[in-house]
């Protein structure tokens, strides 16, 4: 049950995108289509469940055993790098199918921030493993979810007439704020 | 070298300005901007951290192979970024819990890598640190003004340095819809837009 309503927090309540502003980047630029939105969504998944698993291990193997937490920072975004491109790598070789699907998105991973922000969140939040795997996942998930919506939303807009000035991001963002809004609603439920 | 070390400089606060022009590291853009305090604070971290590895990527350039580049790129700017956080965890405590966690994000903001990869790898030092500077302070204004508005109209009040400072009078009723997250995504769409509105390329 505990683990039901943490979910539920990580996906809806404090929603990664809408209520934590992590990964904004790829989502304003991958939300024109439908296609590009559901390769990204994928690949952080998948991404964000092993980079969430690989950090906490060099935190807590590597860095407190060492003493050297104040090179956390560092650490993790060359874990995450090697990571992004290791995953790239063995795709490529042995699921030809899945790197098709994922394909350019995967070496964009490793500057979108929700990745790095999740990892950094799981160890200030001092989660244990398992605890660290489901937030992992439930971010994500809610990453996908909000990138997925928006996209639908998005290619909407684009029959419609916007004015000029408001045109492409602009449109964007004020779209993002009224989706930022619905999912607002769900901050008294846990 | 076509352009003077004024014009590097100069485009950065307008015709290039990161957050409108470019769209790049809208994260904290959007995430810290509740106060001006917070504003300003993560420009000045931003500005530093840009100037310092614009300098070092420039000065390696023929050093780095073209093939690693990328990773050299962010071991440049990660080191800085824990320049930065320990000093102020030393010297700015209060406005480092503030930012939390977006100044190890400093590391995965697009602006940072777009810098060294587009600018520093490519130009001489002192160019790149006029870039830097530029682009830096750039995205320090921006990201105060914007701070600015949803300051005032959803709380009344301005903080520059710790204290908020009360601007509108008792009668004022807070917009409080601009501070919380929805809000953030409608200003910066609605500040965009005044962007283009006002400069035409």
């Amino acid at each position: 049950m505990e683990y039901i309503v943490f979910i539920v927090s990580c996906v809806l309540v404090n929603n990664i995108l809408l209520a934590q502003f992590l990964g904004n980047c790829p989502f304003l630029g991958t939300s024109k289509r439908m296609e590009t939105a559901v390769g990204m969504a994928m690949a952080v998944v998948f991404v964000l469940v092993l980079a969430g698993v690989i950090t906490w291990i060099c935190e807590y193997y590597v860095l407190r055993k060492l003493g050297l937490e104040y090179l956390r920072t560092i650490s993790f975004i060359l874990v995450i790098a090697a990571l992004v491109q290791f995953v790239e790598m063995f795709l490529k070789k042995s699921i030809p199918a899945l790197y098709a699907g994922l394909g350019i998105f995967l070496p964009l991973i490793t500057t979108n921030c929700a990745v790095m922000g999740v990892c950094l969140i799981n160890i200030n939040e001092e989660y244990t493993f398992v605890k660290m795997v489901v937030s992992s996942f439930a971010y994500a998930v809610g990453f996908g979810l909000a990138l997925i919506l928006f996209a639908g939303v998005r290619e909407r807009i684009l029959l419609a007439r916007v004015p000029k000035p408001l045109q492409d991001t602009s449109i964007g963002l004020v779209t993002a704020g009224v989706l930022a809004l619905s999912f607002f609603a769900f901050k008294g439920m846990v | 070298m076509a352009k003077t070390l004024t014009q590097e400089f100069v485009k950065g606060l307008w015709a290039d300005v990161p957050p409108f022009r470019l769209v790049l590291g809208l994260c904290p853009v959007l995430a810290v901007t509740k106060t001006v305090e917070n504003g300003w604070g993560m420009g000045v971290a931003v500005t530093f951290v840009l100037v310092c590895s614009n300098i070092l990527v420039s000065a390696l350039r023929k050093v780095i192979p073209p093939k690693v580049r990328i990773a050299c790129f962010i071991v440049v700017i990660a080191t800085f970024v824990t320049v930065v956080e320990l000093v102020m965890q030393a010297y700015a405590y209060p406005l480092f819990l503030k930012l939390g966690i977006f100044i190890p994000l400093i590391v995965v903001n697009c602006i940072l890598l777009g810098r060294a990869e587009a600018f520093a790898y490519k130009n001489g030092v002192t160019a790149s640190i006029a870039d830097g500077l530029g682009i830096g302070i750039g995205f320090t204004l921006s990201l105060t003004a914007l701070a600015a508005v949803r300051e005032l109209l959803g709380a009344g009040t301005i903080t520059l340095y710790e204290t908020p400072i009360q601007v509108m009078g008792a009668s004022f009723e807070p917009f409080t819809f601009l501070v919380q997250a929805p809000g953030a995504f409608v200003s910066l769409g609605l500040m965009l837009c005044l962007m283009n509105l006002l400069g035409k390329k």
